[in-house]
Formats: structure tokens, C-alpha cells, sequence
């Protein structure tokens, strides 16, 4: 059976240059990177250069402002709590979204308990934080903003530079969740004013269980993790060698081909898009029509729950994601279209299809041949569809 | 997904049983909600003997809600009005072969679309 991979916001398959400069680091070099002896330097040697490579992916100023971490949800973690940790704040007022991850909306919900005061904007109707609603709710005693740059479930891009820029003349640190963003949108952090920024290789074709947090010159990061001196003392714990060598890697690569890669799957999205909107009716595009991720595809398909259609997908090998209530073990559909004003009867039944490097016109070809069939299946089992049709 | 569907329960899901309407159903059941992500839709037709002679559902749900859909209109088939009544959401689950425990909603929303089925059908040979 043809398998068609479309979820590549959840991962990537790691690309084999990168397992190629990986295989060194997992039996060879084996070195301890803090050691002083010939071992432990070429092991040394190999983190810093993945660094810089990594500090070039983003556009810092210096690879000093790279922190090698376990993965994203770590890099969300240590920049919302070391930050805090390093004011010696124990209560104030700190500001996030309702479309966050919940590698940051959880650790703002965990602050809230333990006495911050937690406003959390809302967003356009295109799942974007407004850059005026920031302006509203900033107080003179406001100390730190968390707001993500492209939105997983929708690929809303929200305006950085300028939500940066507001959160800092209020005087805040600013951080950005940019895992979605990184690789798939230009940017130089430098450029933005950015003080916290975190990644993670998995997205960009790299290993799992790798990330980055970016910490600009002078903000100030206590460590979450307690131990020896590793990552300039913000991060204890011997360092993954082979795992950052392969981020270094994944970040080059994906840094040196995002122009054309963007417009291939720019075009490729489009194709699926104006496919099932010819095939199918009764579909909801979740998000703006152009303005967002050019991997990222999120449809709902009206009076349909979403795991039936990615249990019926997954059957004729294609895999997608679904913001539907029950795959998340909750009865609450998505949250972050919930917070666009999508109705949840609608949330329950949207489908993210996420498009990545290896994605081919064939693909998504064989996609819309599939889809409509099990759309039509599906509805003629609903109790919804006598309404709308 | 947390926890993974059974064999059984995928195998009702790819192909329900008695997926359907009965334009002149003794009773008909409706329960759940959009919101919460099922709805469930049962018809049941009743002979004078009052056993249940057919059963037909629509479903608007997940894999589980599904497949607890097509197994309550198996199950109910040929059993007396008295009998399905017994018919619990665990009954249903177990003959699955058992549903992931986020799911046991579902088999819930199944036991309380058969009871609305059959109490819609007193209520209407009561009045008539």
C-alpha cells in the first residue's frame, strides 16, 4: 500500500545527511565534551561547531547565545521558568496566548498557581495574536511575555517583530515559542529584539530528542536543571554529542534550502487545498488563506468528527492529525481553534494536514483520490448531514 | 490516540453493522451532544411480541463511537424489549473486545441510546 506521510508538524523524518554526520559521534568519538583529554576535545570540537551552525540557522549573533536542550518543551520550560527564576520573581504579571502549546500554556498555568497574575490574549480570527491587544494589557509591572511565532495546529504566523518590540519598551523579556517557525519562515533573531527563542531538531529533519534555546547577550536564565557546568552553566547534564552534531546538521541543511523548499510546499498546499474544495463540499478552511505556514493545512469537514476520518486516512496509508476533542482525551476540542471563534461542532471535525520535504505532487495526488470517498461514507452516517444537504 | 482500539473494534468500525434509518421505527433514541464530539442516533423496530426485530443507527463520532453504534444494533437484534434493557455500556464495551479507557464514554453514549430508543417506544404504545 502507498504510504503518504502529511504530519510533519508533529515530526520529520530525520534526512540521512543527517544520520551520516551523526554515526561518527554514536561509536568513534565518544568522548564526554567536558573532558580535557584528546577524546573529549574532538567531542567538544563537535558541539561547538553544530553551535554555530545552529546560531546561523537562527540568525544570532554569536553561538554563546545557543543552549543545547532536550527537545522543545525543555527550552519552553527554561526560558518562562529560568527567567522568572533569575528576577527572583515569585509573583507579577506575565502575558501568553490562547493558542500556545501546551509546552508553554501549561507552565503558565502552573505559574498561575504558584501566585503569577497570567493574562492570556486571544486571537484574530485567523488564529494571529493582534499586536494592539498586547498593547492593551502591558503594565508598567508586566516582566515577562511568552507568544508563539507560527501556530502548529492552524501555521497562523503571528507578528514578532512587533509583539516583540511592544513587549520590550514595557520593559518585559520577551520569549517566543518558534519550534513551527524555524525552517519554515526567514528570519534573523537578531534582527527582532528577541531575549528567548526555543527549537527543536525533529521539526527540521533532525534527530528527536534534540532542541535549542536561543538566550540573547545579557538576558539573564537560571538553570532548571541543577549539575555540573555544561551549556556555559544554563543547562547541567552531559551533552547528547551525536544528537546536536545532527541538529547542527538538520539546521544547515534547512537554513540553505528554506527559500525553494517554502514554495514548493507553498504550491503543493495549494494543490491539496483547491483539490478538496473542488471534491468535497461543506469544508471550513481553519486559518487565513495565505498568510500562514507554508506546509500547513487545517480543514474541517462539516457535520464529520475528526478520528473517524484519520482512522479511515490512516487505512489507506495516509497519516494526518485532528483537533477533534477525542484525541486529546479530553471532551474539549482544540483550543486553539476554539480561541479563533471556530464553532466546536466545526473544531471536532478538523483535520491538519502538515506537508514536509518529502512530500510529492504523487502524495497529495493520491490523497484526493482517497479523501472524498471517505468523507461521503462518513456523512452518509452522520445524523448532521440530513441539514446540510 | 491514547491506548489503542482492538481488532473487534476496528473491524466494526471499518464496516458497521446496520448503518441506516427505519422510516416506521418503533422507537427512536437520540443522545449526545456536538460539543463534546458524539451523537448518536438509534432506530429500533418492535414486533407485537415485543422483541426487537431491527435496529439501525447514525452516528456522528469517533472510531469508538462507531463501532459501540454497530455493536448495540447487534446486540439488541432479536432480544426482547425486557432483555435490551439490561444491556449495559460494560456489555457492549466487553463484546468489543474491551475500548481504550478514554473511550468508555462512548459505550456510555450507546446504553443510553438504547434506553432512549426504548423508552420513546413505551411511551408511544402508551399513548396509543
Amino acid at each position: 500500500m502507498k504510504k503518504v506521510y502529511l504530519d510533519n508538524n508533529a515530526t520529520t523524518r530525520m534526512r540521512e545527511e543527517v544520520l551520516e554526520a551523526m554515526m561518527p559521534y554514536m561509536t568513534n568519538v565518544y568522548g564526554n565534551a567536558s573532558s580535557v583529554h584528546a577524546f573529549g576535545r574532538e567531542a567538544r570540537l563537535a558541539v561547538d561547531g553544530a553551535r554555530q551552525k545552529v546560531a546561523d540557522f537562527l540568525g544570532a549573533s554569536s553561538k554563546e547565545e545557543v543552549v543545547f536542550t532536550s527537545g522543545g518543551t525543555e527550552s519552553d520550560n527554561l526560558a518562562i521558568k529560568g527567567a522568572l527564576r533569575a528576577l527572583k520573581a515569585k509573583s507579577g504579571h506575565i502575558i501568553t496566548s490562547d493558542v500556545e502549546h501546551h509546552a508553554v500554556l501549561n507552565v503558565f498555568k502552573f505559574l498561575e498557581r504558584e501566585g503569577f497574575e497570567v493574562t492570556y490574549l486571544g486571537v484574530d480570527k485567523d488564529g494571529a495574536v493582534r499586536p494592539d491587544d498586547l498593547k492593551t494589557v502591558m503594565r508598567k509591572e508586566t516582566i515577562f511575555v511568552s507568544l508563539m511565532w507560527a501556530n502548529n495546529e492552524t501555521g497562523a504566523i503571528s507578528r514578532i517583530s512587533e509583539l516583540s518590540k511592544i513587549a520590550k519598551s514595557g520593559g518585559a523579556i520577551f520569549h517566543t515559542d518558534a519550534v513551527q517557525a524555524a525552517g519554515k519562515l526567514p528570519f534573523a533573531v537578531r534582527d527582532f529584539g528577541i531575549d528567548l527563542l526555543s527549537i527543536s531538531a525533529h521539526k527540521i529533519n533532525g534527530p528527536k530528542g534534540v532542541g535549542a534555546l536561543y538566550i540573547r547577550k545579557g538576558t539573564k536564565i537560571a538553570p532548571q536543571m541543577l549539575g555540573g557546568h555544561h551549556e556555559m552553566g544554563k543547562r547541567a547534564g552531559t551533552e547528547n554529542v551525536a544528537g546536536i552534531v545532527g541538529f547542527g546538521r538538520a539546521a544547515e541543511l534547512a537554513g540553505s534550502e528554506l527559500a525553494a523548499e517554502s514554495k514548493k510546499l507553498v504550491d503543493l498546499r495549494d494543490h491539496l487545498y483547491d483539490g478538496i474544495s473542488s471534491r468535497i463540499d461543506h469544508t471550513r478552511l481553519n486559518g487565513h488563506s495565505s498568510d500562514r505556514l507554508p506546509n500547513t493545512l487545517n480543514i474541517s469537514f462539516k457535520y464529520l468528527e475528526g478520528e473517524s476520518i484519520v482512522l479511515n486516512l490512516d487505512m489507506e496509508g495516509v497519516a494526518v492529525s485532528t483537533g477533534s476533542a477525542c484525541t486529546s482525551g479530553t471532551l474539549e476540542p482544540s483550543h486553539v481553534l476554539t480561541a479563533m471563534g471556530v464553532e466546536p461542532v466545526d473544531a471536532q471535525g478538523s483535520i491538519r494536514f502538515s506537508l514536509g520535504r518529502d512530500t510529492t505532487k504523487e502524495d497529495i495526488d493520491y490523497v484526493l483520490d482517497v479523501l472524498p470517498p471517505i468523507i461521503k461514507r462518513l456523512r452518509d452516517m452522520s445524523p448532521l448531514y440530513e441539514k446540510g444537504k | 490516540m491514547e491506548g489503542q482500539y482492538s481488532e473487534k473494534v476496528m473491524e466494526h468500525f471499518r464496516n458497521p453493522r446496520n448503518v441506516g434509518e427505519i422510516p416506521d421505527a418503533s422507537g427512536v433514541g437520540n443522545v449526545g451532544n456536538p460539543v463534546c464530539g458524539d451523537i448518536m442516533r438509534l432506530y429500533i423496530k418492535v414486533d407485537e411480541k415485543e422483541v426487537i426485530t431491527d435496529a439501525k443507527f447514525k452516528t456522528f463520532g469517533c472510531g469508538a463511537a462507531i463501532a459501540t453504534s454497530s455493536m448495540v444494533t447487534e446486540l439488541v437484534k432479536g432480544k426482547t424489549v425486557r432483555e435490551a434493557l439490561k444491556i449495559s455500556n460494560h456489555a457492549v464495551a466487553d463484546a468489543l473486545g474491551g475500548l481504550p479507557k478514554i473511550k468508555m464514554h462512548c459505550s456510555m453514549l450507546a446504553e443510553e441510546a438504547l434506553k432512549s430508543a426504548i423508552n420513546d417506544y413505551l411511551a408511544k404504545k402508551k399513548k396509543s
